[in-house]
């Protein structure tokens, strides 16, 4: 399939470079690729795949096969603007065609309606600049089914009472049930809340040549063997590819988006694998690098014309930053669930999505599910109970009766906007090519840190009510380390106070688009990569829409 | 152990335990796991030792037999860990290699400090042995998930036990000379197979099946 594929030269001026392959980029890619234009995906990882997704935990984890490579990119966090950063490993991100959709969880929910008009519902938040976004779920629903039924996505309608409406149900049935799950679902029935079949990104069934999942249980962090994760290496980068319209061009990092006297861009600066630079021309941009690495280029981009970073005119590129709340419990039971075998999450909850802010004393709302996603070695290494001796007998004991009984519960819950987390620039720092690192500022709003504790408790009153033997709770701390990069080139109508339109198209610059994470104006309840792909869907139908009528030249 | 088997096994092993329709709907994905398990296959069997000396590897082989002790089942020695961590030092731990080279003798330094008559930790009886890391700290086995082991920064005798840990648990198809024989995976619990079907342990194997909330349910927030 991929010898089928265009080589473009780089003076040859394709319709759009897509910057980035992953969550958006792939989907933006498959779309337009589909729509008939001709377009170059300029992805910074290398192009792996199936045979290249090992199980080997060290490959994965410690050597970083997938994601971003700390000792090339380095990066630096401080918690506040005043501070001097210091070196320190800030983020992950997938690293490879297909992005972080290759090793992400899959944990696919929609947004509810309240997520997009949260502002004018409960009014503004002290420290916080909460939004309203400039198109609201109903906007969104066509592509939300069009990521479920094109990208494969495992669930049941109408299972939630919480759900929001939905034109057409789940292609297919949700993934098997795990003992996590089960545990989950009676406890949470005994409470009175109301569990349901996770939605997940992974099939359940054959589905467009691939596989269904094979419960392998190596899938948050790793690439899947099967394909049965329906990532955009297995899911959207094929189609595109198979158009013959559309090059992935792996190895190559941009770091520089060219603009022209008349303020348009004219194409991407990259490194190929050799550290030679090339400028692929192109008639539009669009970056989907995630919400860390397109705000840096945008800032990496700066020039006399555009001094504070392309589409920066309101100053924000990079900030409000939104990293998701989250409160974690483990339980130990009886007997074996043999919970690695399979994917992450089987069942979930949406009883606390809005919660009442009045009687709980905070903002915020959150999700909850049953999950085992931890291998051998980090289970042993980070996941047995406090106080487990961490040599010898009561060590080897304790992981010898643990491994196949332990489960843990995951609350994800919202962030809100602060005007100083962010990504931006370090003023010293360098990456392996010599250029600036990105740094991290970050302090979580006191509101997400009491709903990450409310969350907890809410785990660790299940884990009760499910009748573990054994149950803890992490300390909530302030978030130092970015997983979810969320908001930081954020949508509105106002260009003083966001960089894209509700297009995706920058307010300053008409040629030059965004899609990824950074485009979210409010966090939602965690499980960010769903929406991240309806926008993707939407904003390739309102740039084929631009282009048709040419309002992009 | 007989319990040699693979993911190459599956289709020959696999077939009594796992229903014709479910081979068939997983058939791409079986010959694709099987080809994956071929590969891991392929990958070197443990030979000499690249990094340590005979001497070397004998302590080291002592200290990982302390931290995973060989009891009923098998530990850190029958799975081969010295093997594991030698490779380690010349492959992805190389960072860790002066961490070894330093901090080996000043560990001998201390069983000498402890018991003036033995020079070395592997002549101690498992109880000396085990007053030697005793006298090194205790570690919390809990707190945060810890995602991966810190290069080079930590202090030898933690980075031996990651080490230790990550030689007892890792795939044993990685070609990484560790977990020999898949004896870390069996001693959790972690079938050595890479694809199941569900029922997959004792919570789910009586699950009746998704029943909707009561029609009278309510809508309820917290």
């Amino acid at each position: 399939m991929r010898s089928d594929t265009p080589k473009y030269k780089t003076s040859d001026e394709v319709d759009f470079v897509i910057v980035g392959s992953g969550a958006a980029g792939g989907i933006m890619a498959k779309e337009l690729s589909t729509n008939g234009f001709r377009v170059v995906v300029l992805e910074q990882g290398p192009y792996l795949t199936e045979a290249d997704f090992v199980h080997d935990e060290i490959r994965v984890l410690t050597e970083d096969l997938l994601t971003n490579k700390p000792k090339l990119q380095p990066t630096s966090f401080r918690k506040t603007p005043n501070e001097k950063a210091k070196p320190q490993r800030a983020l992950v991100y997938g690293r490879c065609v297909g992005g972080t959709s290759v090793h992400f969880t899959a944990n696919f929910w929609r947004f509810h309606e309240i997520d997009f008009v949260e502002r004018s519902k409960i009014g503004p938040i002290p420290g916080a600049d909460l939004r309203d976004w400039p198109i609201t779920y109903a906007d969104l629903e066509p592509y939300y089914t069009k990521v479920e039924w094109e990208i494969g996505v495992s669930g049941l309608a109408g299972a939630s009472p919480f759900d929001p409406p939905r034109s057409k149900p789940y292609p297919m049935p949700p993934l098997p049930v795990k003992g996590s799950g089960v545990i989950f679902e009676r406890a949470a029935r005994k409470l009175g809340w109301h569990p349901f079949p996770a939605p997940m990104a992974i099939l359940s069934q054959p589905r467009a040549g691939r596989s269904a999942c094979v419960n392998c249980g190596f899938c948050l962090a790793f690439g899947c063997e099967v394909g049965a994760k329906s990532s955009s290496l297995a899911a959207a980068i094929p189609v595109a590819e198979k158009t013959g319209r559309c090059e992935i061009r792996p190895n190559s990092y941009v770091h520089r988006i060219e603009t022209d006297s008349n303020g348009r861009v004219t194409g991407a600066v990259y490194f190929d694998e050799k550290r030679n630079t090339h400028l692929q021309k192109a008639k539009a941009v669009i970056v989907c690098a995630n919400g860390a690495e397109t705000p840096r280029l945008l800032l990496l981009s700066a020039n006399k014309q555009f001094p504070n970073g392309l589409a920066n005119s309101s100053g924000i590129v990079g900030k409000y930053l939104m990293l998701n709340s989250g409160g974690v419990a483990t339980g130990v039971f009886e007997d074996q669930l043999n919970d690695y075998k399979g994917f992450a999450v089987s069942r979930i909850l949406h009883d606390f999505y809005e919660l009442d802010h009045e009687k709980v004393g905070f903002y915020g709302g959150g999700g909850m599910d049953a999950r085992f996603d931890i291998t051998p070695a980090s289970f042993a290494l980070g996941s047995l109970p406090p106080g487990t001796p961490s040599w010898g007998k009561g060590f080897k004991d304790t992981l010898a009766n643990n491994f196949t009984r332990t489960m843990e519960l995951f609350g994800h819950g919202t962030s809100l906007p602060v005007e100083t987390n962010s990504f931006s620039l370090d003023p010293d720092l360098k990456d392996a090519w010599g250029l600036p690192a990105l740094c991290l500022t970050y302090k979580d709003h006191p509101d997400d840190i009491k709903l990450s504790n409310w969350l907890s408790q809410r785990a660790l009153e299940l884990l009760d009510a499910a009748g573990a033997k054994q149950k803890w709770a992490p300390t909530i701390g302030e978030q130092q380390f970015a997983v979810h990069l969320l908001g930081t080139c954020r949508m509105g109508n106002d260009p003083k106070t966001s960089v894209i339109n509700s297009d995706h198209r920058t307010h300053d610059i008409k040629n030059l688009f965004l899609c990824d994470g950074s485009s979210l104006v409010t966090s939602g309840r965690g499980q960010p990569t769903m929406t991240i792909e309806a926008l993707s869907f939407r904003a390739a139908d309102r740039i084929t829409a631009l282009a048709k009528r040419g309002e992009l030249t | 152990m007989n319990d040699n088997l693979s993911r190459r096994n599956f289709l020959s092993r696999g077939t009594a335990a796992v229903s014709a329709v479910w081979i068939s709907a997983h058939w791409t994905a079986i010959v694709a796991a099987a080809e994956h398990a071929h590969q891991a296959a392929k990958s070197s069997a443990p030979a000499k030792f690249q990094f340590f000396s005979p001497e070397q590897a004998a302590e080291i082989d002592a200290i990982t037999a302390r931290i995973i002790p060989s009891d009923e089942t098998p530990g850190a020695h029958e799975a081969g860990v010295v093997y594991f961590i030698d490779r380690a030092l010349t492959t992805f731990a190389v960072d860790d290699q002066k961490t070894y080279r330093n901090g080996l003798p000043q560990f001998q330094a201390r069983v000498t400090e402890l018991f003036p008559k033995l020079e070395k930790f592997s002549s101690a009886t498992p109880e000396q042995q085990d007053q030697v890391l005793r006298s090194l700290g205790q570690h919390g086995g809990g707190g945060p998930r810890m995602y991966r082991a810190a290069p080079g920064a930590a202090p030898f005798f933690e980075t031996v036990r990651v080490h230790t840990v990550l030689g007892f648990l890792i795939d044993p198809d990685s070609g990484r000379d560790g977990n020999r024989d898949g004896v870390g995976w069996k001693l959790i619990g972690r079938d050595r197979d890479h694809m199941f079907q569900p029922p997959f342990g004792h919570y789910d194997k009586d699950y009746a099946g998704w029943q909707p909330d009561p029609p009278n349910a309510e809508k309820t927030k917290a």
